[in-house]
């Protein structure tokens, strides 16, 4: 009963500090695979480039009353790559970059999440690519809107950490070695 | 005496802004067949960078040109010329005047259009004036192209009638486009 209680006055603070007006998930349901992406913006040549990948699968459980219960798994499928052009597509599949036919998924699997305050949370997690596993902070927000809740997030990871660009590739001046990795979870929202 | 279509010449800043385009053209020409050419490489990265960079770079001082040409006529052509060759010239000049504008015009709404944005000498962003589109980036993409094999027809029938101007009627139409050349001595 206090449980009950508790939740729904987080509910309803959060939904005051979302300003999203009808946010009342309290818990989400399945992730809405065509309206989630996970994408990136890479630097070559000082110029950022848009890429993001097509295939990929997700879980979360989250409940904003206990932000800390919260778990998340994103597998992606590295062949379903977009690096922004054909030419790239072909490259970077290929083993300097991803070796997507040794490496084919890669992978971020939530270890914790701590709320920061005003709508906005931060999970930690391992993220898994080639057969490298580094740890990685995410800072991300939660929209609810009528029927689904919307998180968005980005973090930046060094491709080198992950060996991604060997060879002529390895030397940071045309391809940089920060990547922003860019999220939005699209969940049904649960009632 | 200053140079000045008064005087039967190009004033000195023509004929620079003439010169330093038409080397620019020759570098980014040469640059862009090569480049495209290449297999995907760091080394195929950073030529395309400083193409489009020399390429803005052209087009910037095509505009200077265009202005200046606005405001300081050129020298008349000379009398013994008869009116299919004027035609022929002015056609020409034109053209090429056109040609310095669209070609790198094209070049940017085409990386525009391929998604990859244009930041003159990795400083300056340039605003993308198209949203990404693949068709669209590879009809600009032949666009581009086609325009570059055009102006290389006209640079070579240009850079012949010049060429005939003095070794044939032996008049200073060359002379009055280079520098460094006292056109008066050479006019005679
Ligand atoms: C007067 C200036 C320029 C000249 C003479 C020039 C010339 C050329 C030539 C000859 C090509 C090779 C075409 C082919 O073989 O398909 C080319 C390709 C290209 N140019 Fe330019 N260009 C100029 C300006 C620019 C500018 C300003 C940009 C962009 C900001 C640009 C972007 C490109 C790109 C991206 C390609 C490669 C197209 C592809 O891969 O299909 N160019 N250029
Ligand atoms: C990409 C290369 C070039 C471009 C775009 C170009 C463009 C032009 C244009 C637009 C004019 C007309 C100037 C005016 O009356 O306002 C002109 C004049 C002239 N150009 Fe070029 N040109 C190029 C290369 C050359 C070369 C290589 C030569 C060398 C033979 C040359 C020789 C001349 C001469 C002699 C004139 C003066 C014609 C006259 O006195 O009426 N040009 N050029």
């Amino acid at each position: 009963m206090i449980r009950t209680t508790a939740v729904a006055l987080a509910s309803l603070i959060f939904a005051g500090a979302t300003a999203s007006g009808t946010a009342s998930a309290a818990e989400v349901g399945p992730v809405q695979i065509d309206q989630s992406r996970v994408a990136f913006v890479s630097k070559q040549m000082g110029v950022p480039i848009d890429g993001e990948f097509r295939k990929f699968s997700a879980q979360l459980s989250f409940d904003p009353a206990k932000p800390e219960a919260g778990r998340a798994r994103i597998d992606i499928d590295m062949a379903s790559i977009d690096a922004g052009s054909a030419e790239a597509n072909e490259e970077v599949v290929g083993k300097n970059w991803f070796n997507a036919r040794q490496f084919p998924t890669a992978g971020f699997v939530s270890t914790g999440v701590r709320p920061l305050g005003g709508g906005k949370f931060e999970v930690a997690g391992t993220l898994t690519i080639r057969d490298k596993t580094r740890e990685v902070l995410a800072p991300f927000t939660m929209t609810a809107q009528a029927a689904s809740v919307q998180f968005d997030g980005s973090f930046v990871i060094n491709r080198a950490d992950f060996g991604i660009g060997q060879g002529v590739w390895a030397d940071f001046d045309t391809v940089a070695n920060e990547v922003q990795i860019n999220f939005k979870l699209v969940a049904a929202a649960k009632k | 005496m200053p140079r000045s279509a008064a005087a039967g010449s190009y004033t000195t800043t023509a004929v620079a802004l003439h010169w330093l385009v038409a080397l620019g053209v020759f570098g980014a020409f040469s640059l862009g067949l090569y480049m495209h050419e290449l297999p995907l490489s760091p080394t195929k990265l950073k030529l395309y960078s400083y193409h489009k960079w020399a390429g803005v770079t052209i087009f910037l001082l095509a505009l200077i040109r265009l202005a200046w040409r606005a405001t300081h006529p050129a020298p008349p052509l000379p009398d013994h010329m008869p009116r299919w060759q004027r035609m022929a010239a002015n056609a020409t000049h034109h053209l090429l005047y056109v040609l310095i504008v669209a070609i790198p015009l094209t070049g940017w709404l085409m990386s525009s259009a391929k998604g990859f944005q244009t930041v003159w000498f990795g400083v300056l962003p340039l605003p993308d004036l198209l949203d990404k589109n693949k068709d669209l980036g590879d009809t600009l993409a032949l666009v581009h192209k086609t325009l570059n094999l055009s102006m290389a027809a006209l640079v070579s029938a240009h850079v012949g009638a010049a060429l005939k101007h003095h070794l044939v009627d032996r008049d200073d139409v060359l002379a009055r486009m280079l520098p460094f050349v006292n056109n008066k001595k050479v006019a005679q």
